[in-house]
Formats: structure tokens, sequence, C-alpha cells
């Protein structure tokens, strides 16, 4: 990456747990070692408005909020959320939406969100077992089976 | 990283956890001011949610700190005072609006000072996330006279939170720090640290000059608080917490002047310009900025919200560029700051526009606005979750303006306007907006009953849900869930005096709204209906927590 900052942006609608898979992805690149901001609005998102989420990670990050054209990734848990979001793309930014996850294959499609973060790390430059560990923290005991099949499908896919 | 105590001014020493890797984490602004408030052995935090300042207390129970939601900001901050005249380090925590409702006591609790520690988190919303209007606190430092912190990342709010109780106690003056919604919402690495002073055992020491403002004592008061703030300016001259960047050899092209989140945009949008971070932004060192603006070619001040910096560095008798007038509106981002950079005054691009938050399906505020809205009402609303019952499909609110407006705004509607028009004139509110500050509206209604009467629909869905689901006093639970007396409406309206007061349930009893509602308006009388239906996301929640209670 030109500035050594990686920039990911997660969006989708409240409930669809946007800012879930952003806390868990940001906590596998702090345990990388790495400096990390992550940045999201918070108040309107149970009532199924947009949410966005910045992810940013590198040797040292300043503002916590990716800036127009820069994002390297774009996460979107809805694909009505991309266009929305467009002027965050930079320049060979890569799109991940939902229809690149099969449904069917996951136990829940409430785990949805994590099965797309799967998809991402397989892109990125940080240890899977960071992620594995993240999900663990993030999500209840009863949940982790579900999700973590759901992560191992996503990174699969690449 | 290292935060003030790096000054060796020594009357808070430190040392870093030899555990340092568990102590490092990943926080949001408003775990970090928790964490930090627990670590200074912070003995009450009180407060009234708002975002985006909810998590604070939320978290510092969650931690183990006594916190506790008051009915409003005012009671919160008044709370938090008592604590701190009695020896104790307190925090109340409020929205920016909220310090306007706790604005009464804040202005003369700077006058009395305190004996503990008290800091006022004040979170501000440039950009209006969650708002009705971005108001900018920094006015409020020096308008009521008190220090002010601005820290611009979790670290900061960590260190300047704990750095804020140490201004308090060794100046026994209140201290307001000021967080904005990318501060408390944004999560970076936080490092705790072991702060070595412990508090001191609360005991009341007498002090009826400094604690009783009749207008003798208070005279004295006032002199006694600018002496505080000239020793504190004098401080922050040389104070870690106002920090140079300097990039490049002194002597610099750019230099930039700012405070809080606008530091970090800053600073990614102009790597090699100088930097004035100021952490304290009231009292200003003043002496430190001249140096500062001296040392470059030319100086710019970049700020969220109103030119409060330009402003008062100017009134100095510094010369500084101030970014263009159309960066007031809104939050700065690193593509802001480099618009300001560029002088560009072009129109903005418009972000596209996102899908907007509704009442969610099987909300029980659904149907009332619904009827509002098929009996062609004149609706005076409130805040909470229920005032998307502005948007289509229902459309069913004409005013909004601050809580506890609606009961006022609907009582003068009522008494100017024609008997027509007055006659459908309904005011909404939610129950923890009622308990915040409907209540005396309610007294007002009585007091001042218009002509035509009134009616009043009190939403109580058992929660404060807007905010992310609170407890409040008309609850029967604390801040942590566990059970506390019941405030009941119903008995509180016919106490006040309302003669006519109802309870409805808008599913079970669906069908007996409409006519309720036509009966009330119809009867001239005052009129109080309780819509009660418990918010299901709330319910959800109390189940989680207490199971066996919904
Ligand atoms: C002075 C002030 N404090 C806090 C807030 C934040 N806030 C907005 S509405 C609200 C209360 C909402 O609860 P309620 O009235 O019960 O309505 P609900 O959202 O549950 O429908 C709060 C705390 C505010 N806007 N103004
Ligand atoms: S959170 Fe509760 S009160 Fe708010 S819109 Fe949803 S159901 Fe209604």
């Amino acid at each position: 990456m030109p500035d050594g900052v990686v920039n990911i942006v997660v969006v989708g609608l409240g409930g669809q747990g946007v800012l879930k898979a952003s806390d868990i992805l940001a906590e596998a690149a702090f345990a990388a070692g790495l400096d990390v901001k992550k940045a999201e609005v918070h108040g309107m998102s149970q009532r199924g408005g947009s949410v966005r989420s910045d992810v940013r990670f590198g040797r040292e990050v300043l503002s916590p909020m990716v800036p127009a054209g820069r994002a390297h990734f774009l996460l979107a848990l809805e694909d009505s959320q991309v266009e929305v979001n467009r002027e965050v793309l930079g320049e060979d930014a890569a799109v991940l939406r939902p229809g690149q996850i099969d449904i069917s294959k996951l136990n829940s499609p409430r785990s949805l969100n994590i099965a797309m973060l799967g998809l991402l790390s397989a892109h990125l430059d940080l240890p899977v077992e960071h992620f594995v560990a993240a999900v663990r923290a993030n999500l209840p005991p009863a949940a982790h089976g579900a999700n973590l099949a759901a992560f191992e499908y996503g990174r699969s896919l690449k | 990283m290292f935060g003030i105590w790096d000054l060796g001014f020594g009357i808070f020493p430190v040392t870093f956890s030899s555990m340092s890797e568990p102590d490092r984490k990943l926080l949001s602004g408003n775990e970090a001011i928790a964490c930090a408030a627990l670590d200074a052995g912070v003995a009450l935090g009180a407060g009234y949610p708002g975002t985006p300042s909810t998590e604070i207390l939320e978290v510092f129970s969650s931690l183990g700190g006594y916190a506790q939601w008051s009915p409003n900001e005012k009671v919160a901050l008044e709370v938090a005072l008592g604590a701190a005249f009695a020896g104790a380090r307190a925090v109340a925590t409020m929205k920016h609006v909220g310090l306007n409702v706790a604005a009464d006591p804040l202005f003369t609790a700077a006058y009395t000072g305190v004996t503990g520690a008290l800091v006022v988190v004040s979170a501000d919303d440039p950009g209006l996330a969650s708002s009705q209007n971005e108001q900018d606190n920094r006015r409020y430092a020096v308008a009521a006279g008190l220090p002010m912190l601005e820290p611009a990342d979790s670290q900061e709010a960590y260190d300047f939170t704990a750095a804020a109780i140490e201004i308090s106690e060794r100046w026994s003056i209140p201290v307001l720090l000021r967080v904005t919604t990318r501060v408390c919402h944004s999560k970076t690495i936080v490092q705790r640290r072991t702060l070595n002073r412990p508090a001191a055992a609360p005991h009341y020491e007498r002090d009826v000059q400094g604690r009783v403002m009749i207008p003798t004592y208070a005279r004295l008061a006032h002199r006694r608080l600018r002496a505080k703030l000239a020793a504190i300016a004098q401080w922050s001259e040389t104070a870690e917490l106002n920090k140079v960047y300097s990039p490049g050899s002194p002597g610099g092209e750019l230099g930039i002047i700012t405070s809080g989140i606008s530091t970090m945009h800053a600073r990614e949008a102009a790597p090699a310009a100088a930097v004035l971070k100021l952490g304290m932004t009231y009292p200003l060192a003043v002496g430190k900025i001249a140096r500062f603006a001296r040392s470059v070619k030319r100086c710019l001040v970049i700020e969220e919200g109103d030119p409060y910096l330009a402003e008062s560095i100017r009134a100095a008798g510094i010369a500084v560029d101030a970014q263009p007038e159309m960066y007031r509106f809104g939050e700065l981002s690193v593509e802001r700051v480099a618009r300001i950079l560029a002088n560009d005054r072009s129109a903005e691009p418009q972000p596209a526009k996102g899908k907007p938050p509704q009442l969610c399906v099987g909300c029980p505020h659904r149907l009332t606005f619904e009827t509002l809205r098929d009996l062609g009402c004149v609706v005076a609303g409130d805040i909470g979750c229920y005032t998307l019952g502005v948007l289509p499909p229902f459309e069913a609110m004409d005013t909004c303006v601050c809580m506890g407006a609606s009961i006022s705004v609907g009582l003068g509607l009522r008494h100017v306007l024609g008997e027509e028009q007055a006659r459908r004139v309904v005011s909404v509110i939610g129950d923890s907006t009622f308990v915040h500050s409907g209540i005396t509206g309610l007294v007002e209604m009585v007091y001042n009953p218009p002509a035509t009467g009134h009616v009043v629909i009190i939403l109580d869905n058992g929660t404060t849900a807007m905010t992310g689901l609170q407890e409040h006093p008309a609850t029967g639970r604390r801040l942590d869930h566990g059970p506390a007396a019941q405030l009941s409406i119903e008995a509180l309206a016919k106490a006040v005096g309302v003669p006519c007061v109802a309870v409805i349930d808008p599913i079970s009893q669906r069908d007996r709204l409409r006519g309720l509602l036509e009966e009330s308006l119809a009867n001239g009388r005052l009129n109080v209906i309780i819509i009660r239906r418990p918010c299901p996301l709330a319910a959800k929640r109390i189940r989680q927590v207490q199971p066996g209670q919904s």
C-alpha cells in the first residue's frame, strides 16, 4: 500500500453486523502488532439505516476515517450500500459483495458478516489465528462454531 | 503516547504497568474515559444518556464503578458536585445539549469550586450524527470560566481524564472534558496506567463562604475563580497537554494550530506542516501560541465547529489565518482539511444519501403516529425514537426543538390559535423525555390551562430507546438494570392535578386508541394519555440480563 496504511470500509444496514465485523477486523490487526484506528457513527444503527465503519491499520494511523478515494477494500454486507459509498473507493479498490457468499453454505444467514470477513481476510496480510481469536472474543460461545465455520468458508473462496 | 505526567510537576506520579500486553487495548474514547475514571479512583459517575456520551457510564459501571442515570443532566451535575464537595472524585457525563440543561449549576460551581475533583464530560456532535444541533461547547468553558481539555484519540481520552481530575484537585475547580463523536466512538490503542495517587476518603469540611453563593460570598468567589484561571493559564504555557509536532526544521513554511480530532486530520493532510495541538483549549497558552505563530511563515487555525480558537487567538493580538466560513458546518476530515489548506471555497461534493433509519417493524410508536396522521392533528413533538414519526409514511410531527418542549410548545400553540386549530394540537413525548423535562410542562398545563384544554400523549415504551435502551426512573431499574423504586407516570399526572388520565396498550387495545384520542380532543379538558407497551428490543435486553422479568 502506497502510504503504508491499509484502509477498509465495511458497510451495510442496521442489524447486519457491520460493527461486529469491523471490531473483529480491527482486533485482528491490533493483535498483529499494528497501529489501528476504527471509526463509525452510532445512534441510528438499530433502526435499519445505513451503517458504515472504517478500519485503518499500518505503522502509524492518524485520522480514524478513511478519506475519499483512499479505500483499498469495500466490504458490503448489502449491495445497495456500494453505490452510496462509491466515493470512498481508491483506484484498484476491491469491492466484496454479499453475492460472493452462498448463503445456503452457512449454518445461519446471520453469519454473513463473518463469512464476508473470511473472504476479506484472504486478501490481507494478517495471520489467520488473530481473526479466529477475535471472532471468539467478540461473539458468545454458543455462536463460535457457526461463525468460525462461516469464516473458514469465506476465506476459502478467494 | 506519553501523558502529561512526564512533565514532572509531580503530584500525580505514574508507573507503567509491568503487564503491558494485557493493559494495551483497542478502546473507544468512551471506554477509555471509563477506564481512566476507574483507574483514577472516581467514586461516583452521574449522567443522562445522550449520543455520543452514553457508553462512558455504562462501561464505568460494568467495570465495577458506581454509576447512575439521573433524571436529567442538571440533576446529574448537581449530584456529582455534591460528591466533589465531600472530597470525592466525581464525573458527570452528557451530550453537548445536555450541558445546556446543566448550565445553571455549571456556572456557579465554577465559583464554589470543589474539594475533591469534578470532571464534566461534554460530548459534542459536530455534523449532527445524532443530535438536534451542532453547538460548540468550547464556548461554555469561556462563558463559565472553567478549564477545558480536548483529547484527540482514545489514549488521550484516558490520559486527559486523569489529567482533568488532577487539575480539578490541584486548583479546586470543576474541569470540562470536551470530546466529539469521532473521539467517543472511534477505537484506537490505549495503554492503561497505574495512577498512583489514591483518592482521599470523603469527609465534609464546612466552608460557608466558599459554598453558599449569596451575593457577598459570590463576589469574592468570582475573584477567586479568575485568580485560579490565571494560574492555570500560566501552568498551561509549559504543560505537555499542548504539544508541538514539527516534522521539518524550525522556521518552516506552514504552521497549523488545532485541537481534538482535527489534529489527526491536519497531520495526515499536511505531513510537512508544524502543528501546535492544544490539549487545553481554555484557558489558552497564549505565550506558547504566540511563539509558535512567530516560528512559521504562515500560521493557520484549523478547527471543527465555531471559529473559537481563531477568534480567541486573534483577540490576543496574534496574527493567524482562519479557515473559510463554509468549514464551520459539519465534521472535518482529511479531505476537508486538504481543501482548507488549498483555500478551496468551491462547493463540496454532496455525499450520496444512505438509507435513513425508520421506526422498527413492530415498534409500539407506530400506531400513535398513524392515528395522529389520520386525525390531522397538529403535533408538538419531542426527541426520541418517536421523532421518526416526522418521516413518511407518518409525517405526523410539526415541531421538535429540545427535550421536554413538546408539552410547553403545545400549550403555547393552544393559547393563541383560533379554536378550530387549537383543538387539534397534541403534545407527544416519550417516557424518558417526560421524566427528563416534561414534568414541569405538565405542571404548567394545570397552572395555566388553555381555553380549549389540551392533550398530552406519553409514549411509555419502558426505556430510553433512542440512545441504546437505557433505564430511567419510570422503568423501575437502575443503570445496571438492577431493581429500583419505580416512578408511576399516571400517579404523577394525577398528583399534579390532571383531571383526565388514561393508560392504553397500543397492541392489545389497538382499536380503542383512535376513539380515545377523538374524545380527548373534543372534551375541552386537560388530558394525559399514556400509551404503554415495551419497546421489543428493550424487552429482549431485559430478558437477557434479568431472566424472569420483562
Ligand atoms: C438535553 C438532552 N439530553 C439528551 C439527549 C439525547 N436524547 C435524545 S432523545 C432521548 C430520550 C429518548 O427516550 P424516550 O423519550 O423514552 O423515547 P424513545 O427513544 O424510547 O422512544 C435522549 C436521551 C438530548 N437530545 N437532549
Ligand atoms: S428501538 Fe424500540 S422504540 Fe425505537 S424504533 Fe425500534 S422498536 Fe421503536
